[in-house]
């Protein structure tokens, strides 16, 4: 039930992706993000239906996986959907019907922004599903450590980040049991108007916060105790170093990002009205 | 009232990379009155299986009678099994949540349906027969301390008088004298009442002076089923499994090596004692 979400939640799986360098599963998802929003004809699409296809099946991720990421932007995808497909004015009128209007232009917008806000999310949940969360703040914390020159707290921030991530499985178990404990003394959380289940989240919603504020004193102590002391002159056990594989997928990147800005701006291919 | 379980399987996570076969047709009768104990390494699937008997879990296949009525068929009311069935959980006492001991433990009946007055009653009864002492009703429960807090919590189920009690290690984290305390408890509410008592633990010494049958899982299986005195004559396979028969059962065995005539099948110390005495005299006499 709560164990839907997948952003943080890492699918364990052999594969050259998940070998990767969190460095360079960070900068190429941030590229192929922004490789999104560069195309303006279908062309573009294909060939970033095409990238995205390719490394789910290197990564070995059931495809389940990453369609379960999208389900709590649905809503909002509808919504955006709508909008641009009404509002937007410019080119031929398809459909008139009352006030309501869908242009060519609308069209077009509609559908992109849709794959856009579809693929946006899908990339970076392979990204998730695929690299630890541990070793995706190693990877933050190494790209961001040219921030340290400016005095930004780089360690401190992947630090909190990272214990941030680490506790959400945790809470979820924790949730998972107080719920369960609750049923079983006959808490009815299904039923009821909505002030009724607002109220029936007490039992749960304390005890959680009990348990949060327990679990992170402990940690704190625990921390101290052996001799945390933030980010100064601390070094790393596992440091992360490029090896032949991450140039390799970075060229990967970097030459379908070419190919596709290409593609999707200058060939003047068209299919239909997209 | 009883519970009979056929062929119970249950399957965590069907479908993804976490799956996992916790119980592996399960078939168990448990008569009403019985004080059972469940043992079991961790990760054997004792506390699987005793979810399923309120049917907070639900079993992949396999089917589940609470007198004689199938807890699966439609339109079966699990929040009447659920007061009948109270269940304990491991650490019970992070469930409590209410401003004052009392109001906790009438969070179970209020959930019945009851009148606030028949929760009040029902609530000083269950604070009695756990124990715990008068001045406490009006604190918070997270006031108390870990032993107290835990008796408030097992009065938190007491107090819908459950027909079965399951209690998930109802001692771990406690102290020596907490520990026995608890169990002592529990023992004399299963003499009072007719209730049926399902305690579970890994502690084989805990359970042996209580329970007049034991279950052993292993790898989500029943591994034996049986009273004590049984199941711990298979000491050696008990081993194996990462489980332990009870010392005084090593001793006696140790003993009867040596040369003296004792019964190897006690199960507590106070009766070991007497059938070591026993036997001395008699080797005394000869």
């Amino acid at each position: 039930m709560i164990r839907d979400i997948t952003i943080g939640q890492y699918y364990p799986a052999e594969s050259r992706i998940h070998r990767l360098d969190p460095r360079v599963k960070i900068v190429c998802t941030l590229l192929y993000l922004i490789s999104l929003f560069t195309f303006q004809s279908i062309i573009g699409y294909a060939l970033a239906t095409l990238f995205l296809v390719s490394c789910v099946k290197i990564a070995k991720v059931p495809f389940k996986y990453i369609m379960r990421g999208l389900k709590p932007i649905i809503i909002l995808l509808m919504i955006t959907v709508v909008f641009n497909l009404f509002l937007t004015p410019g080119g031929q009128e398809l459909v008139h019907i009352g006030f309501l209007r869908v242009t060519e232009r609308g069209l077009t917008t509609a559908v992109y922004m849709a794959i856009r806000m579809i693929y946006l999310i899908m990339g970076s949940s392979l990204m998730t599903l695929t690299t630890t969360p541990n070793a995706l703040t190693d990877g933050i914390e190494s790209l961001l450590k040219p921030l340290n020159k400016i005095h930004v707290p780089v360690h401190d921030i992947a630090m909190i980040m990272s214990i941030a991530l680490r506790f959400i499985p945790i809470l979820l178990e924790e949730t998972d049991k107080i719920m369960k404990a609750q049923t079983a003394r006959g808490a009815d959380m299904e039923s009821g108007n909505l002030i009724q289940r607002a109220k029936a989240m007490v039992p749960i919603l304390v005890p959680l916060f009990v348990s949060a504020f327990r679990r992170a004193n402990d940690l704190a102590m625990a921390m101290e105790s052996r001799c945390y002391q933030g980010g100064e002159g601390r070094t790393k056990m596992k440091p992360l170093i490029y090896q032949g594989r991450d140039y390799r997928a970075y060229a990967i990147t970097v030459l379908y990002v070419a190919a596709a800005f290409v593609a999707g701006r200058y060939i003047p291919f068209k299919l239909w009205i997209f | 009232m009883s519970l009979k379980l056929e062929h119970i399987n249950y399957i965590y996570s069907e479908g993804t990379a976490y799956q996992k076969q916790a119980l592996k047709d399960i078939s168990l009768e448990i008569p009403q009155g019985q004080f059972i104990g469940v043992i079991g390494h961790t990760g054997s699937g004792k506390s699987t299986l005793i979810q399923h008997l309120n049917g907070i879990l639900k079993a992949t296949s396999g089917t589940i009678y609470f007198n004689g009525e199938n807890i699966y068929a439609e339109g079966y009311s699990m929040k009447n099994l659920r007061s009948q069935v109270g269940l304990v959980f491991q650490y019970p006492e992070h469930q409590l949540f209410e401003v004052t001991v009392l109001d906790d433990v009438c969070f179970g009946p209020k959930n019945q349906g009851l009148s606030p007055e028949e929760c009040r009653a029902r609530a000083l009864e269950a604070l009695k027969m756990v124990g715990l002492k008068e001045k406490y009703y009006d604190r918070s429960p997270f006031d108390l301390s870990g032993g107290q807090k835990r008796r408030a919590a097992i009065a938190g189920v007491l107090a819908m008088r459950p027909k079965v009690l399951v209690l998930d290690e109802p001692t771990a984290g406690l102290d020596p004298r907490g520990r026995d305390e608890i169990l002592d408890q529990i023992a004399y509410l299963h003499k009072k009442g007719d209730m049926t008592v399902i305690l579970v633990s890994h502690s084989m010494e805990d359970i042996a002076k209580y329970v007049e049958r034991i279950i052993v899982m292993n790898h989500g299986q029943v591994m034996f089923d049986d009273e004590p005195r049984k199941v711990f004559a298979h000491y050696r396979e008990l081993e194996k499994v990462g489980l332990a028969a009870p010392q005084v059962t090593y001793i006696m065995h140790e003993l009867r090596e040596r040369g003296l005539e004792v019964p190897v099948d006690t199960t507590t110390v106070e009766e070991a004692a007497g059938q070591i005495v026993k036997a001395l005299k008699k080797e005394k006499s000869q």
